[in-house]
């Protein structure tokens, strides 16, 4: 198999489908053209993800990171949630082909999309940096490899 | 589980692993031997190329036996070459949609200092005999241009530019690695000078094909060592393959007619209800097409996941999204009939076969239904097509 247990019961059953009408954080990153769009909606209530959904055009394992990155940061504080990282929905995962590792990155990077939303949606302070520009690595990996 | 994946490859038909077991139990022997089991190989061998060359007009002697169709693509594409720069000729011509045993190996010509034209295809994919004139100049070694499309199944003008290249001297070659079998052909009649087969396109065994040659048209070795093959493909013949390609060729060619009839039906049928999906095109000719080949776009959703999950409801299928192919960019072939990217990524190739049904098609179109509708409501893409926010490419 191309993709681990975990990845195909993610994929089949995706977790937390759908949207938030009222998020108080949206993040969208991905591109079309690359063949994997995620958007994260979070509902936030004293700093801790109470609710949060994801819609993901794009493969397999774009909808299984997805899934696995809303379970991950469901529950837990915001700034909790901003360090989670594309190894950990990897890792949580058992795993994922080489060429596949773009997704997870893609899942960290919607939702710290989406808390950045959140962050200037409410007057939060931060550093810019603690946020990429919205385009996303998997956008560069395109550029560099096009043909 | 539906097989709807036989571009990709099909299954050895009872002819074809009858003809294989025989290789192995009765003309075991090397071809090259002298002794009694050596020339009953080499009998067997003989009966097996008539038999290749029968099927495409050819004469036995100007068929080669390869690995496969890559190999002989590469073969016939690197003699042309060859031969061409020695009278210092090094421009070649090919389509942007060739397979990637023709590319690649046109790329690497193009590393070593040959002067490469792709020529486009047009919205179906067919590429225009006016084009591949207009392309041809003093120094042309070589036109290759498939003959059957293997995603997208449109068929090529292969007679006219047969006839054109032969009018302006210049070497055709053929991919006709999805054609063979299920398309009658004639080399001598349609002046191709080099075609390409592959055994287990036609329910034959993998790992054999052909090369045809027109007697008189030069050809290289690119397997070095024994005579085998007239001293151009080195190495004891794979007979167990070869037997089992002949016979299964023989099979598809006696039985094409009543085949190509029964298959197409199934594929108009499948066309015309999976056209009924909302924002879903049809790649490729709707007429000059494979008969079993159905290629669709549905906007707003990814290839992979749309192929996983008709796996999981029993239809084995292909796309062309990057995805699936491991590389980055979605298929070459849909971006040159004008796909944008991020519809090429939505695509589907289901093709058809003599041994599927009425009822395959009925499921396949229902399960297809049911799996774009579920991947576009979590799509965030179709969401914003929906809500005007970005155009449809495909109305």
């Amino acid at each position: 198999m191309l993709y681990s247990e975990k990845v195909m019961d993610h994929f089949r059953n995706p977790r937390n489908v759908g949207e938030i009408a009222d998020a108080d954080g949206v993040g969208e990153v991905g591109n079309a053209k690359c063949g994997d769009i995620m958007k994260m909606y979070l509902k936030i209530e004293d700093g801790i993800i109470v609710d949060v959904k994801f819609e993901t055009f794009g493969c397999g394992s774009a909808i299984a990171t997805s899934s696995m990155a809303t379970e991950l940061i469901k529950g837990k504080r915001v700034d909790e949630a901003l360090s989670l990282t594309n190894q950990a929905v990897v890792e949580a995962l058992d795993g994922l082909p080489a060429h596949k590792i773009h997704c997870s990155v893609l899942a960290e990077e919607a939702v710290r999309a989406a808390i950045k939303d959140y962050y200037d949606k409410n007057g939060i302070a931060y550093e810019p940096e603690q946020f990429c520009s919205g385009d996303c690595s998997c956008c560069h990996e395109h550029d560099h490899h096009g043909e | 589980m539906i097989y709807a994946d036989n571009a990709a490859t099909t299954k050895a038909c009872p002819a074809a692993q009858q003809a294989m077991l025989d290789g192995m139990e009765r003309f075991w022997g090397n071809p090259s031997s002298l002794h009694s089991p050596g020339q009953q190989a080499r009998e067997a061998l003989q009966t097996a190329r008539e038999t290749v060359a029968r099927a495409i007009g050819a004469q036995p002697g100007d068929i080669y036996f390869t690995s496969g169709g890559s190999e002989a693509d590469n073969q016939a594409i690197a003699s042309a070459a060859k031969i061409g720069a020695r009278k210092g000729k090094k421009h070649l011509i090919t389509t942007a949609i060739e397979h990637h045993a023709v590319l690649h190996t046109m790329e690497q010509l193009s590393k070593e200092g040959y002067d490469i034209t792709l020529l486009p295809v047009d919205g179906s994919g067919i590429v225009k005999v006016e084009d591949v004139a207009a392309a041809i100049r003093e120094d042309t070694a070589l036109v290759s241009v498939m003959y059957a499309n293997n995603e997208i199944g449109t068929i090529q003008p292969v007679a006219e530019i047969g006839a054109l290249c032969r009018e302006k001297g210049v070497p055709f070659h053929t991919d006709a690695v999805q054609a063979v079998g299920h398309l009658p052909i004639d080399v001598t009649a349609q002046n191709i000078d080099m075609l390409s087969l592959s055994g287990h396109k036609f329910h034959g065994p993998r790992g054999v094909g052909a090369l045809y040659v027109r007697r008189g048209a030069p050809l290289f070795p690119l397997i070095h060592g024994g005579a085998q093959e007239r001293g151009l493909r080195a190495g004891t013949e794979n007979l167990p393959a070869i037997l089992g390609m002949a016979a299964a060729l023989d099979d598809a060619v006696t039985h094409m007619a009543e085949n190509n009839v029964y298959v197409s039906s199934l594929r108009d049928t499948l066309i015309e209800k999976l056209s009924a999906i909302p924002h879903a095109a049809l790649n490729g000719d709707r007429e000059r097409r494979l008969p079993g080949n159905v290629s669709f776009c549905f906007e707003g959703i990814e290839g992979e996941s749309l192929l996983l999950l008709l796996d999981d409801k029993g239809v084995a299928a292909s796309s062309g999204s990057a995805c699936t192919s491991g590389s980055l960019d979605p298929s070459h072939v849909l971006l040159a009939i004008g796909r944008p990217h991020e519809v090429a990524h939505g695509s589907l190739r289901l093709s058809l076969d003599r041994d599927n049904t009425m009822e395959d098609v009925e499921s396949i179109a229902q399960a297809t239904a049911e799996v774009v509708n579920y991947l576009r409501d979590m799509s965030p893409v179709w969401k914003s097509l929906q809500r005007g926010e970005r155009s449809y490419v495909i109305q």
